[in-house]
């Protein structure tokens, strides 16, 4: 779970993570307040939205005046911004962050993720702050710091050093990088982030380490022991079908194509979008009923996709495991009963109780097209879009 | 012949009084696995259709000689499940569970390393030596047994997908593992196709990935530098988008890394026969191992 910029401060403040004075703000005039009681000049006006390159593509405006504020504030709020992580469709801007300007002697770069490969927490250092850490990475890689922490045994005294010394800090900055570093791992850990990223981090004049931006990620599948944290789900920044979907459980992404298709397990969902595409068709969206769907299941997922008015037609795969397959014709038959279907429905079954699921379908009266295997199913489908 | 697993292994069922682990014990019975024990906190004493319960793992290993764990623990205390089994001397783990947090999942992986136990998954299908023994979920029909194909693979129901069409090619298995869609898991790739390299009943292996990691990158350095047999590669994923976890918390083209065309460009450097069209498989591989 993605979450908001002002929200990972205000977890940063938590741990004592030193971040710029500001407040959040819905609209120009709150944006006027937090700004006048920040009580200095500049202050900046950031759009919170949940991607980044927002100030390339001008969500993020430097004001040195109440009037200034207003405007900057007017501009960004409402507006729709596009981002390199956005798509060209952009996000719609409705909130800001107002922060207090600060005095920047060098910007540093700081992330925290699970390493997949070695199975340790990875924190990630540069001197090379405030750029795209990959494009640092790919261009000089000596710029970059790696330390592998055991999950088991923790962060070590000997992990700060290593960035630390490696960060060229002064001892007295270095001092204050170790308690950061250590309060932030501390976060880390103990809310099962995915992803925490502090880009720039920024050393001050005064050698104080402040985190100008943040970015934190949940992982999903441990937000049942963080029920405080779903309070700062945003379902704006979300796709509403994607929203609905997940009400039911279900795992639905939606994509650009018009071939709608429902699938059982994840990696044969991901190569029946590819068949699609092979086919000459392009996929509408990614949905995998999961491995234990019922009929209730299957009939919310072929609301959903038909909810999405680019389909021109259907593929359902399913290889009948656990899910078998007479219960998914059930779901079937009572979905496309109900609402009433009005695009063609292509079926492709195999696996446990197969002969049952066909029976149901072949029953039903329904007008569905059976295929007899994949490649079958594939072309039928995109004949059917062409 | 077969990897890892086989008609005498004897198998505890962890979690075996929820729905899914009596569902799923009773099909492994009616194939033919060697079910010995189940674990249920609080139960022991009792049992389930006359498979004796016990309240540890470790009461399972000593009463029953059980060395083989299939977990259908809930995913928050799945990590504790596949612990205690490894510290009770199972051999080989096998977890199905899916959704289990991946900083547990960290602990797990650093907590078994080093000891002599290999875990299977988690948030796989299993695995399965046909013919001998069936530890996981995966519909047992689709199934050859004698070989000569081992099948290793990431995800579940695209793995039955490659199995049918290997059996309606007439192509038996020898052994076919669920390694899991997870980004941090027990057995990999590798320790797969090393194991179905040396293996005599083995004369070919299946790989199935997915999109993201380097899982199949580092499969492609082993299988060019190590392996005689040959290798009939898929990768699932080319039309997902970056930055989007597709549904196996695992499968995420981030930072550029994990497309599954740098995936399909590694292996067939490697001299790996790759498939780009799903439809096709089984007969590629009838091409392939003839």
């Amino acid at each position: 779970m993605k979450i908001h910029e002002y929200q990972a401060k205000e977890l940063f403040k938590k741990y004592r993570i030193p971040v710029p004075a500001g407040g959040v703000a819905f609209s120009v005039e709150e944006a006027g307040k937090v700004a006048a009681g920040l009580g200095g000049w500049p202050v900046v006006v950031k759009a919170q939205i949940h991607a980044g390159g927002r100030g390339k593509g001008g969500g993020v405006k430097l004001a040195r005046s109440a009037e200034e504020v207003r405007e900057a504030a007017g501009r960004i709020l409402g507006m729709t911004l596009v981002t390199h992580q956005t798509g060209p469709e952009g996000r719609r801007v409705r909130k800001l962050l107002v922060e207090q300007g600060l005095s920047i002697a060098k910007e540093l770069y700081l992330s925290i993720v699970p390493d997949r490969a070695t199975a340790k927490v990875v924190i990630i250092a540069s001197e090379a702050g405030g750029m795209d850490i990959e494009e640092v990475a790919a261009r000089s890689p000596e710029k970059i710091i790696k330390a592998f922490v055991n999950p088991l045994l923790g962060l070590q005294a000997f992990h700060c050093r290593q960035l630390a010394f490696g960060l060229n800090l002064s001892p007295a900055a270095a001092k204050s990088f170790t308690t950061m570093i250590q309060n932030l791992f501390r976060l880390f850990v103990e809310y099962d982030c995915s992803l925490v990223e502090i880009n720039p981090l920024v050393l001050t004049p005064e050698e104080g380490l402040i985190a100008l931006d943040a970015k934190l990620t949940l992982d999903d599948n441990a937000l049942f022991r963080h029920k405080d944290i779903l309070e700062f789900r945003d379902l704006d920044e979300e796709n509403p079908l994607e929203v609905e979907a997940s009400k039911y459980s279900l795992n639905y992404i939606n994509l650009d194509g018009n071939v709608g298709n429902m699938v059982n397990g994840a990696g044969l969902a991901m190569a029946t979008m590819d068949i699609i595409k092979l086919a000459g068709a392009e996929p509408a969206n990614f949905l995998d009923v999961g491995g234990g769907a019922s009929a209730e299941m299957v009939e919310n997922g072929f609301r959903i996709i038909l909810s999405d008015k680019n389909v021109r037609g259907i593929l359902i795969n399913i290889f009948g495991g656990i899910l078998r397959c007479d219960t998914l014709a059930r779901g079937v038959v009572e979905a496309a009963t109900k609402t009433g279907i009005q695009v063609p429905v292509v079926v492709r079954m195999e696996g446990t109780n197969v002969e049952e699921g066909r029976r149901i379908l072949a029953e039903s009266g329904l007008n569905l097209i059976t295929a007899e295997d994949l490649r079958d199913a594939a072309k039928k489908v995109a004949e059917i879009v062409k | 012949m077969s990897i890892f697993v086989n008609k005498d292994t004897r198998v505890v069922v962890q979690g075996i009084t929820g729905k899914e682990g009596q569902f799923h014990t009773r099909n492994c019975v009616a194939y033919g696995t060697r079910v010995v024990a189940g674990v249920t906190p609080g139960k022991a004493g009792q049992d389930m259709d006359g498979i004796p319960i016990f309240n540890t793992v470790a009461d399972a290993v000593g009463r029953t000689g059980a060395d083989c764990s299939l977990i259908f623990v809930p995913p928050a205390f799945a990590a504790d499940a596949i612990m205690e089994a490894a510290d009770a001397g199972i051999r080989v783990i096998v977890a199905i569970t899916e959704g289990i947090p991946i900083l547990d999942m960290m602990k797990v992986k650093n907590y078994i390393e080093g000891r002599p136990v290999r875990l299977i998954g988690p948030n796989c299908p299993g695995i399965i030596t046909p013919g001998e023994a069936k530890i996981g979920i995966m519909p047992a029909p689709i199934h050859t047994p004698g070989g000569p194909i081992g099948v290793v693979s990431r995800s579940g129901t695209l793995t039955y997908e490659v199995v049918h069409q290997l059996t309606r090619q007439g192509i038996g298995q020898t052994t076919c593992i669920g390694i899991g869609g997870d980004p941090v898991n027990g057995t990999n790739f590798v320790d797969c196709l090393e194991a179905f390299e040396k293996d005599s009943a083995t004369d070919g292996v299946v790989m199935v990935g997915e999109i993201g990691g380097n899982a199949e990158e580092t499969a492609a350095e082993f299988i060019q530098a190590r392996m005689t047999k040959p290798v009939v590669g898929f990768i699932a994923g080319l039309t997902a988008p970056p930055g989007r976890r597709m549904g196996h918390a695992g499968a995420i083209i981030s930072g550029g890394s994990g497309t599954a065309q740098a995936k399909i460009a590694a292996m067939k450097a490697a001299g790996i026969h790759v498939c780009e069209n799903l439809g096709t498989f089984g007969e590629l591989c009838k091409q392939v191992f003839k």
